[in-house]
């Protein structure tokens, strides 16, 4: 059956089972490879991506579920927090293998958005769902504090 | 005049036969091996997720009507409630009633992975909400469990590490269960939440019986005059 949806501000008609994960579709389908396959079971936060504004795990988000929502992957997203985190995990060194980053990050926007100024705890209940295999989690922490004061004081 | 075999050759006769027999042993074992190993059979196939999950055992609720000869109203009470605790204790209704703020998941009721916590409104942390994960219906594709309503039961509400006869002053507390005996028997007639539970998705065992039949011993015990165990 034919979708249409909305990512990254535009929009794309997929011809696919309704039933499939917005991951493979996105990854497969439209080539938006940034988003991670980690587990496919909403274990590890891999393919993390926003839907209207909201982290979700696009590997457990039916396609047809999908269509009425503005999807934003890695590859679209922008914005000040966006911006300030990714120069803060340049200076910070924080990739390892890489794998898991992209999920890491989308999940640090949304903590960001909601929150300027994270605590410590903070980030530890916004990005517990995502795992990293090469235990980057306190670069990503120190890569957050980071973003976020820079934000703070660009304000 | 004929030739007798010395002792000595005797014994080595003796020590070829049974050093042939036992090699023709190890070589008739090792061909029959062989013959086995390369005997044509069906390689393993790769199955559809339905083939591979065992179809959930359904456990059936006994009815109202199975009561009617306890005579003592009671008595009767505490045995419809007890025969509904069955689906009150089940590991799929336990899950989002748990002492801590985080809940548990699987028949073994383990801490949720990831970790998560129940948020002020019980649908998680305003950075980590249930709906990151938990869609409006389960999805069988990654097996994660889904309702609109997805949520934990609030704090008062815990059920885990208490008795039944303790969950059940707990329900008929307006003040720890928030409801009413009417929305009580609502929510668990009705409410589709709480349905879930027999259309857990998976392989996850689903709650004995139906909602159906839930709902009726939860109404026949609020109508019995509401004993607890
Ligand atoms: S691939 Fe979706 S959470 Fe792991
Ligand atoms: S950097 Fe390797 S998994 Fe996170």
């Amino acid at each position: 059956m034919s979708y249409t949806l909305s990512v990254n501000g535009r929009f794309h008609d997929v011809d696919e089972d309704g039933e499939t994960p917005l991951l493979w579709v996105l990854r497969d389908s439209l080539s938006l490879t940034g988003t991670k396959y980690g587990c496919g079971a909403a274990q590890c936060g891999a393919c993390t991506v926003h839907l209207d504004g909201r982290p979700a795990r696009s590997c457990s988000i039916a396609v047809r579920a999908a269509v009425s929502a503005q999807i934003v992957t890695i590859e679209g997203m922008d914005g000040a927090e966006a911006v300030a985190l990714r120069d803060a995990w340049v200076k910070h060194d924080v990739p390892q293998c890489g794998f898991c980053q992209s999920g890491q990050i989308m999940s640090a926007i949304a903590l960001l958005r909601n929150i300027k100024q994270p605590t410590d705890q903070d980030i530890d209940l916004a990005m517990s769902g995502n795992l990293c295999r090469c235990a980057t989690y306190t670069r990503i922490r120190a890569a957050i504090h980071d973003a976020a004061a820079k934000l703070g004081t660009s304000t | 005049m004929t030739r007798h075999p010395s002792k000595k050759g005797r014994w080595r006769h003796r020590v070829k036969i049974a050093f042939a027999s036992i090699f023709g042993m190890i070589f008739v074992a090792a061909a029959a091996g062989l013959g086995y190993a390369l005997y044509p059979r069906t390689m393993p196939q790769t199955q559809m997720i339905e083939d591979r999950l065992q179809p959930a055992e359904l456990d059936r609720l006994r009815q109202v009507s199975d009561f009617d000869e306890i005579a003592d109203p009671t008595v009767r009470s505490v045995a419809l409630f007890e025969e509904a605790g069955r689906v009150i204790e089940h590991p799929r209704c336990m899950n989002c009633h748990p002492r801590t703020d985080r809940p548990t998941q699987t028949e073994a009721m383990r801490p949720h992975t990831p970790w998560v916590t129940r948020g002020a409104d019980g649908r998680g942390a305003p950075t980590l909400r249930c709906s990151t994960c938990h869609q409006a219906e389960n999805f069988e594709a990654s097996g994660v469990p889904g309702n609109a309503k997805w949520r934990l039961a609030p704090i008062e509400m815990a059920w885990q590490g208490k008795t039944l006869g303790d969950i059940c002053r707990q329900l008929l507390d307006p003040a720890r269960s928030h409801m009413t005996r009417e929305e009580l028997l609502h929510h668990m007639a009705q409410d589709e939440l709480v349905g879930w539970a027999w259309h857990p998705g998976a392989n996850r065992r689903p709650a004995p019986g139906t909602q159906e039949a839930f709902g009726s011993l939860i109404k026949a015990w609020l109508d019995t005059g509401a004993a607890c165990p």
